[in-house]
């Protein structure tokens, strides 16, 4: 197969967790992919409905318990128990947040709009809406669709397709 | 590397065919390599090629937010004035080296 014919033409990329970091690792490759020309379609489920539900896109925190790559600034180790007390998950992703406007990674909403003008589709995921009483109103007004398991693996088809789980 | 001849003028460009170079850019060295990629240079292309190389002169890393936020075009309409690659496709044609950021 030629470089050419091998290239990849379409992601169909799942969010299922809701944390900063796990949203916006799907962010990036979504819109990466657009930006190179692949078609992608994301399809959020679970805690990752968060990121495309209105009153928490731009509210997600990263985990400061449970996290061993967390780290002080400087590099010491971030001690579990200090993470536990009230405000520090808080404190920590407000500081996460500045670091990546820094370096012109925008807000949740700000950012899967890049996405759509580039030709991306959102999806939401029904049964998780269901689980969560969510409904179409609560969604960032250009989420596609929502859509069952079943409809996105129908989208999820053709050539040089990979499917992405973050 | 090597050179190629891009409307009339002799350029240093790079395995993937940046210019090396971007004084040597001008216009019809825009013209060319656009018709490469399959696109038609208009006003509005110019406008955007000339903010990037500008930033560029200024030693600033492009995004499309960037370009988004310049006044010159939405990030929709950069997407439709070069439609695959709104970044890579502009920086190539405004000679200067390939996006090396990840937004």
């Amino acid at each position: 197969m030629s470089k050419e014919e091998s290239a990849l033409k379409k992601v169909c990329i799942i969010c299922a967790k809701g944390n900063i970091e796990d949203v916006y690792a799907t962010l990036v490759m979504a819109n990466g992919a657009v930006m190179e020309g692949i078609e992608a379609k994301v399809f959020f489920t679970f805690f990752g409905l968060d990121a495309i539900t209105k009153k928490q896109m731009n509210r997600l925190h990263t985990s400061t318990v449970g996290n061993p790559a967390m780290r002080m600034p400087g590099g010491l180790p971030f001690p579990t128990l200090l993470g536990a007390i009230p405000g520090v998950e808080a404190g920590v992703s407000a500081m996460m947040k500045s670091q990546m406007e820094a370096l012109d990674i925008p807000p949740v909403d700000e950012f899967l709009e890049m996405i759509t003008a580039g030709g991306g589709e959102i999806y939401a995921c029904k049964l998780a809406m269901d689980m969560f009483k969510l409904t179409k109103e609560d969604l960032w007004d250009e989420v596609s669709a929502v859509l069952t398991v079943g409809d996105f693996y129908g989208m999820c088809g053709g050539d040089n397709t990979q499917i992405i789980f973050t | 590397m090597g050179q190629m001849e891009l409307g009339n003028t002799m350029v240093d460009v790079n395995d993937e065919g940046y210019l090396t170079d971007a004084s040597q850019w001008n216009k019809d060295v825009a013209n060319a390599i656009a018709k490469e990629i399959g696109i038609e240079l208009t006003d509005k292309h110019f406008e955007v090629l000339e903010y990037l190389r500008q930033k560029h002169t200024e030693g600033e890393v492009l995004t499309i937010r960037k370009v988004g936020k310049s006044g010159i075009v939405d990030i929709k309409g950069l997407y439709k004035l070069f439609p695959g690659g709104p970044l890579k496709y502009s920086s190539k044609i405004a000679g200067i080296p390939k996006p090396a950021s990840c937004v």
